[in-house]
């Protein structure tokens, strides 16, 4: 490939760049108006306007996408994440348009995309997933027919959800009645799709998922786990790897889980399998997210390895360099999502960045989409950085994010650094005993 | 005459109230959408809406008026 278009912005539009200049690849950059001052709209060979800053009318156009793309002869389109990054519709349209898609094929986007028939085919491959339901569930009367077998608490999720969006906690039968007409409403109007499903809420549960990566030539390895606990809102907030609850046994078992399900679907490009994970270390299937991750960082500093290069390589057709014995977990990196919201009740922070200053580290990697005077508009989400911390272990790393943390400097919007401070001198997140509730639970801005 | 104000930037996603209604306190009156959000904008006193400002799809500041009510 020599001219790659980058159908996203901010963050990963510039982490994309990165590699396409280490590549001798040409970067195609869009932007909508809300972002014609950011850094990656400099940072590539070539940036385009593509509209106005809601994503409808921007990053979301697919034929203004195209037409720039066709225009400029590119060989291939970075989806990045989030937007048309999922899109099988649009990944069908890319490759039907003569320019490689760098992703999965549009046929497994949108097979893992529907999260009952997701469900379907891992359980049939031999993964195991979560209780609950197989089939669509369209109406409240079987909604509280199957919970009831279930039995509560559970989780009531949107088949065609994702992001955090169109899933909801119910406790008992009146907490299910409330949700169900609204979390449907909300599904069909964010995705084109009112089916629903239910599955039994696993109390004490960690989020591990496994990074997997084919290249569609037979080839599929694992590239070790991610442990994202920290959320608030069921969104990611700090990822790690290795996961301080896995040992050896479980981890294999779950790598070996993973390669089974990236296999059921020939799975090729980068990939990730969510898994829940129960507090007597049985885990579950959750879904398979079919384009690089946010936290891709967290794998790349333990193993070394540039995922963005693989994605491009591997859509040119070319096979794994390495194979699964020579792919090593060294040392522990730890991710952090920086955003302008409120550090206590989460709400957004849009505004102008007056000051942003990131203290240089060794060991520190500052993945970030903005700059100091830059607007953080309120079109898209409130992710400002990513910082990835290293070290050759986690005592290491939270030091050092610590050090980090107390030098950096924001001002003129809210961010979420001080929850950061907080997090970092929790007993028992030093001790890496946290699951997904450690966020609502331990209330920590409320506190102090 | 009493305003509601929109607490931060965003998109209007819904306007759940009408002209002439009443409205009490902490009655839903408007959700914006900012950063992928939905945030709930509620009434803080008891009142007739006499004037809505925004539509579906707008675009509001911080502090710009969504709702006058008497």
């Amino acid at each position: 490939m020599r001219k790659i278009l980058i159908a996203n912005r901010g963050e990963i539009a510039g982490r994309i760049i990165r590699t396409c200049n280490e590549m001798g690849i040409e970067s195609i950059a869009v932007y909508s108006d809300a972002d014609s001052e950011l850094p990656y709209v400099k940072q590539a060979t070539k940036a385009f306007r593509i509209g106005e800053p809601p994503v409808m009318k921007s990053y979301l156009n697919v034929n203004k996408l195209l037409e720039i793309a066709l225009k400029e002869k590119v060989d291939g389109i970075h989806p990045g994440y989030g937007f048309l990054s999922e899109n099988s519709t649009f990944a069908k349209k890319v490759e039907e348009s003569g320019i490689r898609f760098i992703g999965p094929s549009w046929q497994v986007i949108d097979a893992m995309g529907d999260k009952i028939q997701a469900r379907k085919t891992m359980k049939n491959a031999g993964v195991p997933i979560v209780p609950g339901t197989v089939e669509p569930i369209s109406d409240l009367e079987e909604a509280c027919r199957v919970a009831n077998e279930i039995g509560y608490p559970i989780m009531l999720k949107a088949s065609s959800g994702g992001g955090g969006i169109g899933m909801v906690r119910c406790d008992d039968e009146p907490s299910l009645k409330k949700a169900f007409v609204s979390t449907q409403q909300r599904a069909k109007a964010y995705f084109g799709s009112d089916l629903m499903f239910i599955e039994k809420y696993i109390a004490g549960a960690r989020h591990i998922e496994m990074q997997i990566f084919g290249d569609g030539q037979g080839n599929i390895v694992h590239l070790f786990e991610r442990d994202c606990s920290i959320q608030r809102r069921n969104q990611k907030v700090i990822e790690e790897s290795p996961s301080p609850f896995l040992n050896e046994t479980i981890r294999n078992e779950m790598s070996e889980a993973a390669i089974k399900a990236a296999r059921a679907v020939s799975y090729s490009n980068a990939g990730t399998v969510e898994f829940i994970v129960a507090e007597d270390g049985q885990f579950y299937f959750l879904e398979m997210n079919t384009r690089l991750q946010v936290e891709h960082p967290v794998t790349e500093m333990v193993t070394g390895l540039d995922l963005v290069r693989w994605q491009i390589e591997v859509a040119s057709g070319k096979p794994l360099t390495l194979l699964q014995n020579e792919i090593a977990q060294k040392g522990h990196s730890m991710e952090f999502r920086l955003y302008a919201e409120d550090p206590a009740t989460f709400l957004p922070s849009p505004g102008k960045l007056v000051t942003l200053h990131f203290p240089e580290m060794v060991g520190v990697r500052v993945d970030g989409g903005y700059e100091a005077g830059n607007q953080v508009s309120p079109f898209y989400d409130p992710m400002i950085a990513k910082i990835i911390v290293s070290d050759s272990n986690r005592k290491g790393c939270l030091l050092k994010a610590k050090a980090f943390f107390n030098d950096f400097q924001l001002t003129g919007i809210k961010c979420n650094s001080p929850l950061f401070e907080q997090i970092l001198n929790d007993d028992d997140f030093q001790k890496g005993n946290y699951t997904t509730a450690f966020l609502t639970e331990k209330q920590l801005m409320k506190k102090s | 005459m009493k305003e509601i104000n929109a607490n931060m930037a965003g998109t209007v996603l819904n306007v759940l109230v009408n002209k002439g209604e009443g409205v009490s306190p902490g009655q839903l009156v408007v959700v914006l959408e900012s950063m992928k959000m939905e945030i709930p904008i509620e009434s803080t006193v008891e009142g007739t809406v006499t004037d809505i400002k925004v539509g579906i799809g707008d675009f509001v500041n911080e502090g710009d008026t969504l709702v006058i009510l008497t």
